[in-house]
């Protein structure tokens, strides 16, 4: 016969405001099994989780329903708490009676009826429970990073640090990321390549990272521990080990008009070329939408110049399997399109730019060397008007970004301050909603824009920019002199919204890890696990979980680093006992449930079964890979002879729920 | 105020993944939802046995509403779209045997979308209290 304790936790007035607590543990006091029933303060507190201990022991409880928090909080706690007390772990029920309960309930009487009902449920689930014992599978001690921005660079780092060896896998031709495009960056105004570029370096001659780029992740199978992930090595029709990077291709292809992504389409590079000076790898790659050579095999000019014999124009894409125990999403963030903001002129004239954009155009190692010049005309700007919060806070949802991009008010602090320390002929006028500088150092770079630097910081939004002729008309207003102002201005930097690269949607979705409405990769938990994603064995590093300026990147890649290093330094992984199984006397073996597994789980066997007469009969029936089972159901469902079920969630547990919920 | 008095009796399974976090969520940021809504966690909502539902009814639900994740973003894959297709099947059974279609629903409520999940909720609670009592399907013996 089960005993069965119930213990309701008041969670300080948070359970306690809404649900009478002491009725609860009254009203379960007669239900079948429940030997034991009382309520405290803080269940999960020390004192409180010794109550549970020494009311198992006391009154030998078989199982326990604590009334608390969510499960998905607390359900790991309590388990540890019985099995401390000698009871098996999944013995446990939780009634989510704060959650579900107390919190979205205003009055008592329909709390406190609501929590009985949830608590008897659990009552009549825990009855039902048996102890279970969880397998174990093996940790492949190799973790992949998805992206090779500074996020991802400084993850592949600190994990290789540890000692365990790690790909990098970059789409682009070269890691870096978007931080390699920037010029200087805040609040200490040191240069971006010259702190990134040596990281860069260090993570190709590491030798337990392998880089590689120009590379995509296809597909992802398996669980934590043991990931099995196929990668496309893109084409780039140049032997990688055999390019020593010397650049004489790039400079003598033919085709030069094509539009140089890694200047914002701001000059033109060649068909065939190395992305910028400190690439890593330092490997040149073929353009295969503007090569001539591939597109109508006539021309074969880098093949010609190349003196090692890298040129391989009949080089096809590669796929590579390879197995993890974890993975790093590190995939960062763009710029939002500027196709909606009309208003600001954006594709009228090419004197309107986005941030990125200004970041490439005042790089020494931009298009224009590092000068000043107005995109159009080449001309020397002198007015500069910089848009604030363009697609960022927006509350029209198809137009823009309801969150705050977090990075704009000081890049655009930074950007003010570089113009006018090298030009201080140039006015500045910054349209701002808020300025907003929390962070260490942030608010004093801010005062000295404003105070040093003489920056026109101006409350108030830009109504619409207008090209006439020379100029860009800029209407504006003043919020807090309560005017309007006209600003003939000749150039307009538009401080664009970011938004997670598009690669996350469909990354996500491999890795079944969940995220939120703006495609942001959702933490585990938001303030205590904000680099685990739900999915286990599944990390994030930097702005693919959500905006983020480049200290916080980098200190949310060491802790995804740490959490990896956790992950691979263990040898064995406790796995999830609630999985699948077969009753081999009731399965027929009809392959219903094989068809319907994700996992591939459930293979078949054939079985001698003694027959009453003596006989041997055998039978072929299913058999289910605890290892590979991950739990999701599936397959009870299919089955038509009610063979299958799931263990931790059986038919009869689930239906004594409904009973237990409909009385 | 008749209509007032009567509570409908709601099951509602959630999966673990989104749906059921997706409550907590709603929980979270106190968003109220009516009382007679009970939920049941199930791993994924794959794991919802059409007898179950059956089960509920018999026993004198008035509604009873499925929630997983979104399609495509199910934690085991594919399981969502299992339960979308038994579904289909077992709603349109439940009509034939009188169960008005609005008393089931099945709905993909995210671990993100606290908001989406009360919405729902009230929404299907106020559905199934203008059909008022579910007499087709529930057993007398079962009942109190």
């Amino acid at each position: 016969m089960p005993r069965i304790g119930v213990f309701v936790c008041w969670c300080g007035s948070n359970i306690a405001g809404t649900v009478d607590v002491s009725t609860v543990s009254e009203a379960v006091k007669n239900e079948q099994g429940v030997v034991f029933s009382t309520n405290y303060q803080y269940m999960c507190s020390q004192s409180g989780q010794d109550i549970i201990k020494n009311a198992i022991r006391k009154h030998n409880l078989t199982g326990i329903v604590v009334c608390s928090c969510s499960p998905r909080m607390h359900e790991a706690t309590f388990r540890k708490t019985a099995a401390a007390a000698g009871l098996n772990p999944y013995m446990v029920e939780i009634a989510n009676i704060r959650e579900q309960c107390s919190w979205v309930h205003k009055d008592m009487l329909t709390g406190t009826q609501k929590a009985i009902v949830l608590t008897k449920a659990a009552i009549a689930k825990v009855n039902l429970n048996s102890p279970l014992t969880p397998g174990e599978s093996p940790v492949t001690k190799r973790a992949l990073v998805i992206g090779g921005g500074i996020a991802g660079i400084q993850t592949a780092l600190d994990i290789a640090d540890a000692g365990f060896p790690v790909d990098i896998v970059e789409t682009k031709p070269t890691i870096g990321g978007k931080m390699a495009q920037l010029d200087k960056t805040f609040p200490t105004l040191d240069c971006a390549a010259c702190i990134l570029t040596p990281k860069m370096v260090d993570a190709a001659q590491n030798d337990k990272i392998r880089i590689y780029s120009y590379s995509e992740v296809e597909e992802v199978n398996g669980f934590v521990g043991n990931f099995d992930v196929k990668i496309r090595r893109k084409a780039r029709y140049v032997k990688e080990e055999l390019c020593t990077g010397c650049g004489l291709c790039t400079e003598k292809c033919p085709q030069k008009k094509v539009p140089n992504e890694f200047n914002m389409g701001m000059d033109n590079r060649r068909a065939i070329y190395i992305p910028f000076a400190q690439a890593v790898p330092k490997v040149a790659t073929i353009d295969a939408d503007y090569c001539t050579m591939l597109k109508t095999g006539k021309c074969g000019v880098c093949s010609k110049v190349c003196t090692a014999g890298a040129i391989d124009y009949k080089q096809k894409d590669e796929i590579i399997t390879e197995r993890y125990g974890a993975i790093v999403a590190a995939t960062g963030f763009n710029p939002i399109s500027m196709d909606k903001f009309d208003e600001y002129a954006y594709s009228q004239s090419k004197d309107v730019i986005t941030s990125l954009e200004f970041e490439r155009l005042t790089n020494a190692a931009g298009p224009t060397a590092g000068k000043l010049l107005r995109p159009s005309d080449g001309k020397h700007p002198h007015t500069v008007v910089f848009v604030q919060c363009v697609g960022s806070r927006c509350a029209a949802a198809e137009k823009g970004k309801e969150y705050c991009s977090k990075i704009c008010c000081m890049y655009t602090a930074k950007h003010a301050m570089l113009i006018r320390d090298k030009y201080p002929d140039v006015e500045v006028y910054v349209f701002y909603i808020d300025v907003r500088t929390p962070g260490k150092n942030f608010d004093e770079f801010y005062r000295r824009a404003v105070e040093e630097y003489g920056v026109h910081y101006i409350k108030g939004m830009v109504g619409k920019v207008s090209p006439e002729g020379d100029v860009l008309k800029v209407q504006a207003s003043d919020l807090i002199a309560n005017k309007q102002l006209h600003i003939d201005a000749d150039l307009v930097v538009l401080a664009a919204a970011i938004e997670p690269d598009k690669s996350a949607r469909s990354l996500a979705t491999m890795l079944t890890a969940s995220m939120d409405t703006n495609d942001f990769f959702t933490e585990a938990h938001p303030k205590l696990r904000p680099v685990e994603s739900p999915t286990a064995g599944v990390f994030l590093s930097g702005a693919c979980q959500g905006p983020k300026d480049i200290p916080e990147t980098v200190s949310q890649a060491g802790a995804a680093a740490s959490k990896v290093i956790g992950l691979l330094a263990k040898d064995k992984l406790i796995g999830n006992p609630c999985i699948a199984h077969s009753d081999e006397m009731m399965c027929n073996g009809c392959s219903s449930c094989e068809r319907v597994c994700p996992y591939g789980a459930i293979t078949y066997v054939n079985k001698e079964f003694r027959m009453p007469d003596r006989t041997t009969l055998v039978r072929r029936v299913a058999s289910v890979n605890e290892a590979v089972c991950q739990g999701c159901g599936a397959c009870t469902v299919a089955c038509p002879s009610g063979a299958m079920d799931l263990r931790g969630f059986t038919a009869q547990q689930i239906m004594s729920e409904v009973d237990a919920i409909c009385k | 105020m008749q209509v007032s008095e009567y509570k409908p009796r709601i099951v509602a399974f959630c999966c673990n993944w989104c749906s059921y976090a997706g409550a907590d969520l709603a929980g979270n940021n106190r968003l109220n939802y009516p009382a007679e809504v009970k939920i049941i966690r199930v791993p994924c909502s794959c794991r919802v046995n059409p007898s179950f539902v059956l089960r509920a009814f018999q026993r004198g639900a008035d509604g009873v509403i499925i929630c997983g994740c979104h399609p495509g973003d199910c934690h085991y894959t594919s399981g969502n779209y299992y339960t979308r297709r038994r579904m289909a099947m077992l709603f349109s059974m439940l009509e034939y045997l009188g169960i008005e279609k609005e008393r089931t629903r099945v709905e993909w409520v995210s671990a993100a979308e606290g908001a989406k999940f009360a919405a729902t909720m009230n929404d299907f609670v106020e559905t199934v209290a203008a059909l008022g009592e579910n007499k087709r399907l529930e057993d007398l013996r079962c009942k109190r």
